[in-house]
């Protein structure tokens, strides 16, 4: 029996300084469920979006950097807060994606929102973890501590499309850092419903853009772009990213790429830390 | 300038309108029982006393007096909820317990501020801007850890010690509440909490809050009474670590309780901070400080900077500075908010602060008393300041846990940091100088757990807090403070 109320479909948009445009470039691309079942026709973002995408990270980047660790744990704790309230779409957009039980999806939902509690309480300890004073020989006090990179560009698992982009998206924006991400190709649509969560999560606009469209087309121009700091590269195979790698070494970024037994969930975050050092003299 | 003259000049004169913050916000009970295995147990099965408002004395509620077989269902209760549960709930689990605490104080700011005035006397304005927001974020900081213990510096998947037995004081109620229980429960444990016997009524609030979180029964326990509760609670054999913040008396009697047996101690403990002041320190910042330094929550402050330390060369101006500032502090009603001194906590401490005062006087220093009117009713003691002091007064070297300054002087920074560390304690010290340097030096010397450079009386949840000396033992906050309710 189908329902006789037609539902209300949504139009699923790009993120880019905390506004919901379609591409600059007015294409479009279908993404279909798993099972072949036509799910939306989702924004093809641009080489002009994914610049345009850059300058907003950047111009946000110093005022996230400038809010207290505690500030800037709460607004990640509000997105755990948003997302916990809109689980049953989530699940739905990941068992369609994904291919997996409603059940599975309704686990894999789970499990990012614990990621993202996680990575909240993560803002406020970086430094105590990873910084610290260093006895030096001399009569100076000298202590060590971790700074963004900058702008971190993301182009997120293809598979996980959820689990995946969340712990890549988050993690360079925990440090401090502002991200623009490209979502899983022929998954995206978890990706955009996280980024319509960041606009009521209290997200300075710019702090996290999202780019939904083909990866070939786009990870290149971001392995590229000079005002790029640092790259994660989770969503690309291996063959592509030794290309990438060559782009990214253009503007020495750092770039992140996962190892087959990634030990530590927080290598992410130490990824695009950089750690500045004082030396302070001491004497009367 | 003396304070005749001021309040005699039209700065002297300048009155607000009162600006009263609601009493009928704290919706508080007539009677309250006890917080065990997750209820309040009926107030009519304990004897109760009373929770007095210190600035009008007035009854704000009752309050049970828990006994030996009290403590007794409060800690059985904490060992079941540790050993069913908690100590294997998950660290995300415990974390998002910790949230929700966290969120529901926000969320009931103003009721606990509201709350807190009434019960300690403090002023509206600290109780809403620094007790309940800093109780908040504590809590905040402490879920982060709780599925991160892996990264704090102690070892892979580090332990929790079991049952923990808190006793906390009642210059910050609520505050001293949540840095007990929020890392204690991030690290797994499970926790008997006995508030002071003068202000029981935040941490009960508090309780309602757990409920509301939905903790699991038992993983906090609230035990309200006097000193007799707190003895039988630290005596007890299913205690399985001890966390005491209070005066340097009682917490010695604590550790030579807890000597015989396998129990985990820290303590927190009394204060005589210096604050010392080079001749080039910012003027108008260094005076801010140091009023706030002493005159913070009636200087009922166990790191207050009781001892200022001035260089020869500016202990004129200083001290003439200090006590004008002093003379324009507001004292009075705590519920108002422009008020900046409230009322003296307890008629026990007020009586203290009055006999170390009058030795003050009698041992040859020269005292400054401000000239506010002070209310006829409750507990009052006008903001003092002594000048002339030497290192043998009692008001040098007695913790007088009021507003009352000791003034002594220096020359070189060597003696600065020789006199700062004549004292049995070593709580916290400040240094005020604008040469980096300097400071740095001083602060290396000074045997102190926290010194604020060009500040004072700053706390935040990621900064380890906690003394060295008979000032105790164990650090609270930070990464640091994970150590003391971990099995490590």
């Amino acid at each position: 029996m189908s329902d006789p109320r037609l539902d209300v479909r949504k139009t699923y948009k790009l993120l880019i300084n905390g506004a919901f445009p379609r591409s600059e470039s007015g294409r479009s691309y279908k993404v279909n469920a798993h099972d072949g079942e036509f799910l939306a026709n989702v924004a093809q973002g641009s080489r002009k979006d994914v610049r345009d995408a850059v300058v907003a990270a950047r111009g946000v980047q110093a005022k996230w950097w400038a809010l207290s660790a505690y500030n800037r744990g709460q607004v990640i704790y509000r997105l755990a807060e948003m997302a916990e309230s809109r689980r049953d779409e989530l699940s739905s957009h990941v068992a369609a994606a994904e291919g997996i039980s409603v059940l599975e999806a309704a686990a894999s939902v789970a499990r990012a929102i614990d990621r993202i509690v996680w990575y909240a309480g993560w803002t406020d300890k970086i430094a105590q973890v990873y910084g610290g004073a260093n006895p030096v020989a001399g009569p100076f006090f000298n202590f060590s501590l971790p700074n963004p990179s900058g702008v971190v560009a993301v182009v997120a698992s293809q598979e996980s499309s959820l689990e995946g982009f969340i712990d890549a998206a988050l993690a360079p924006i925990v440090a401090g850092n502002t991200v623009v991400a490209l979502a899983s190709e022929r998954r995206p649509t978890p990706a955009v419903l996280v980024g319509e969560m960041t606009a009521t999560s209290d997200f300075p606009a710019g702090v996290l853009n999202i780019i939904t469209g083909v990866t070939d087309e786009l990870a290149p121009v971001l392995a590229g772009h000079e005002d790029v700091d640092g790259i994660d590269l989770s969503g690309v195979g291996v063959e592509q990213a030794s290309d990438l790698n060559v782009l990214a070494a253009g503007s020495i970024k750092r770039v992140y790429r996962p190892r087959a037994h990634d030990a530590d969930p927080a290598r992410r975050l130490r990824a695009f830390i950089e750690t500045s050092t004082v030396w302070h003299t001491i004497g009367q | 300038m003396g304070g005749e003259e001021l309040s005699n000049s039209r700065l002297g004169s300048l009155s607000y309108d009162p600006a009263p913050e609601s009493s009928a916000i704290a919706r508080l009970r007539p009677s309250y029982g006890l917080f065990i295995d997750g209820q309040f147990t009926d107030p009519s099965s304990h004897d109760q006393f009373v929770s007095l408002n210190p600035a009008n004395e007035e009854v704000l509620a009752t309050v049970a007096q828990s006994n030996r077989e009290d403590v007794d269902r409060a800690v059985a209760s904490a060992r079941r909820a540790y050993e069913t549960g908690w100590s294997r709930t998950s660290g995300a689990e415990r974390s998002k317990y910790l949230f929700r605490i966290a969120r529901l104080i926000q969320e009931r700011s103003r009721e606990l501020a509201v709350v807190e005035t009434l019960d300690n006397g403090k002023p509206i304005r600290e109780s809403r801007d620094v007790d309940v927001p800093l109780s908040a974020a504590h809590f905040f900081y402490y879920a982060g850890w709780a599925d991160k213990l892996d990264y704090a510096g102690f070892g892979p998947d580090p332990r929790p010690i079991g049952v923990a037995g808190q006793i906390i004081p009642w210059n910050f109620p609520l505050l001293m509440a949540a840095w007990k229980l929020a890392p204690a429960l991030a690290a797994g444990n499970t926790c008997v909490l006995k508030p002071a016997e003068t202000t029981s009524l935040s941490a009960l609030l508090l309780a309602e809050i757990l409920q509301q979180a939905e903790l699991p029964p038992g993983v906090v326990n609230i035990i309200t009474g006097d000193g007799s509760s707190g003895a039988a609670l630290v005596d007890h054999p299913g205690v399985d670590k001890i966390a005491f913040t209070g005066s340097t008396e009682v917490g010695r009697l604590i550790q030579q309780r807890v000597a015989p047996s396998q129990k985990r101690l820290t303590l927190e403990l009394g204060g005589k901070g210096a604050n010392i002041v080079f001749e080039d320190a910012p003027l108008d910042e260094m005076v801010e400080g140091i009023i706030d330094g002493i005159f913070f929550n009636q200087g009922h402050v166990c790191c207050a900077g009781s001892r200022l330390l001035v260089q020869e060369s500016v202990a004129d101006e200083v001290l003439r500075r200090v006590v004008r500032r002093m003379e324009q502090l507001r004292v009075g009603d705590p519920m108002d908010k422009n008020t900046d001194v409230g009322a003296i906590n307890s008629s026990a401490q007020l009586a203290r602060i009055q006999e170390l005062s009058a030795f003050g006087e009698s041992e040859g220093a020269t005292r400054y008393t401000s000239n506010c009117a002070l209310p006829d009713k409750g507990y009052w003691f006008a903001p003092t300041v002594f000048a002339n002091v030497s290192q043998s007064h009692r008001i040098a070297r007695e913790e007088i846990f009021g507003p009352v300054l000791s003034v002594l002087t220096f020359r070189t920074p060597e003696e600065a940091v020789v006199k700062a560390n004549n004292s049995n304690y070593g709580l916290a010290c400040g240094v005020w100088s604008e040469k980096g340097s300097r400071t740095l030096w001083v602060a290396e010397r000074l045997r102190a757990g926290v010194i604020w450079a060009n500040t004072y009386n700053k706390f935040d949840p990621t900064s380890p807090f906690g003394g060295v000396r008979e000032s105790g033992f164990g650090r609270e906050g930070g990464r640091h403070g994970l150590e003391a309710y971990l099995d490590v």
